[in-house]
């Protein structure tokens, strides 16, 4: 990674998400949107966070792409606690606790 | 205007908000930490917090830039997990969409999943409340959240130069990633999309570029948006 293009993600990264922070309040003010567009933006974050975790988790650079007990155990453990608990926290810590263990259990 | 002072209100809104401190505190700080293992300098990883504030969104970018995936992917990925932002600005338009432009232009950049979340539940609930009262409640909001975004970067970044390897922390993000999704799956619909965004981000992995995620994240959203169609009246679904 070189300094500019750090930057250049820095700066359209915050400069597109001010733009869709602004867009409706801003530009479009009262009037109303079409359903399907609204119904579309809903999942967005839903269609585009587990798609980027799956190859991190079946895949993981640290063990150069070799599927990893430790890492499956975390990501499993992190899973249920986080759908039972609904607690972001109380799954990260959990998720954790398991990496480290299986981490330090199998040397 | 009712009874209710603006201050009194600015300041529930600081008690609403100020529990979520329990998480975005911690996530801030791994945000520095992260993006300094990454290579980031203390000053772009503050910047990048101060610019974007949103975790997700940063951490997206972020864990591609460290794959080495083209600029405009890492791009793209990162305003696609912040497309929410657009809706949240939709939603907040019919209660704080006649205060000045000045003051919306503001208000905007402070639009995060806090302020949204309480901001919509509470004026749903306070259908009196003046749009001066709004405007309070959605400041105090984003008072116990936004400063320290920016503060707990910083801490991360300073401490993450010292961590050791031994940490794991390249595992950081995606039991970070896994515990976000989790609350979001709240309906079939939701959990449809993530089923196939993982299952896409998978057979796609092969093609060039991450293009796979841009697939997988298309696909996931089409799904979401279709199977909430079908299960939503006739007359309401366009």
């Amino acid at each position: 990674m070189d300094t500019t293009t750090i930057w250049i993600v820095i700066l359209l990264l915050g400069l597109g998400s001010y733009a869709m922070r602004f867009v409706f309040i801003g530009i479009i003010g009262d009037r109303e949107l079409p359903p399907w567009i609204l119904r579309h933006l809903r999942y967005t974050a839903v269609a585009i966070l587990p798609g980027l975790v799956a190859p991190l988790v079946v895949w993981p650079a640290a063990t150069d792409g070799q599927p990893d007990p430790a890492r499956l155990s975390a990501t499993f453990v992190t899973i249920l606690v986080g759908w039972f608990t609904k607690n972001i926290l109380a799954a990260i810590l959990s998720g954790a606790a398991t990496l480290y263990l299986l981490l330090y259990m199998t040397g | 205007m009712n009874k209710e002072t603006c201050q009194s209100i600015f300041f529930k809104g600081v008690r609403d908000a100020a529990p979520f401190l329990l998480v975005v505190g911690p996530f801030s700080v791994l945000f520095g930490v992260v993006s300094t293992e990454a290579g980031l300098t203390i000053t772009q990883t503050v910047s990048f917090s101060l610019a974007v504030i949103a975790g997700a969104a940063q951490f997206a970018a972020l864990q591609l830039m460290v794959e080495d995936a083209p600029t405009i992917i890492a791009l793209i990925s990162g305003l696609a997990v912040n497309l929410r932002m657009a809706m949240y600005s939709a939603a907040l338009t019919p209660h704080l969409g006649s205060a000045p432009l000045w003051h919306r232009a503001l208000a905007a950049y402070f639009i995060v999943d806090q302020s949204y979340g309480l901001s919509s539940l509470r004026f749903e609930q306070h259908s009196e409340w003046a749009l001066a009262q709004r405007l309070a409640y959605f400041w105090g909001t984003v008072a116990p959240i936004c400063p320290f975004w920016a503060i707990f970067t910083y801490v991360g970044a300073v401490i993450g130069e010292g961590l050791p390897p031994w940490l794991a922390l390249d595992f950081a993000l995606p039991i970070c990633f896994l515990a976000i999704i989790m609350p979001m799956l709240r309906t079939r619909a939701h959990i449809a999309a993530a089923l196939v965004s993982v299952g896409s981000a998978l057979v796609f992995a092969f093609l060039p570029y991450n293009l796979g995620l841009l697939v997988a994240g298309l696909l996931g959203m089409v799904t979401g948006a279709e199977i909430e169609r079908r299960h939503t009246d006739p007359k309401e679904a366009r």
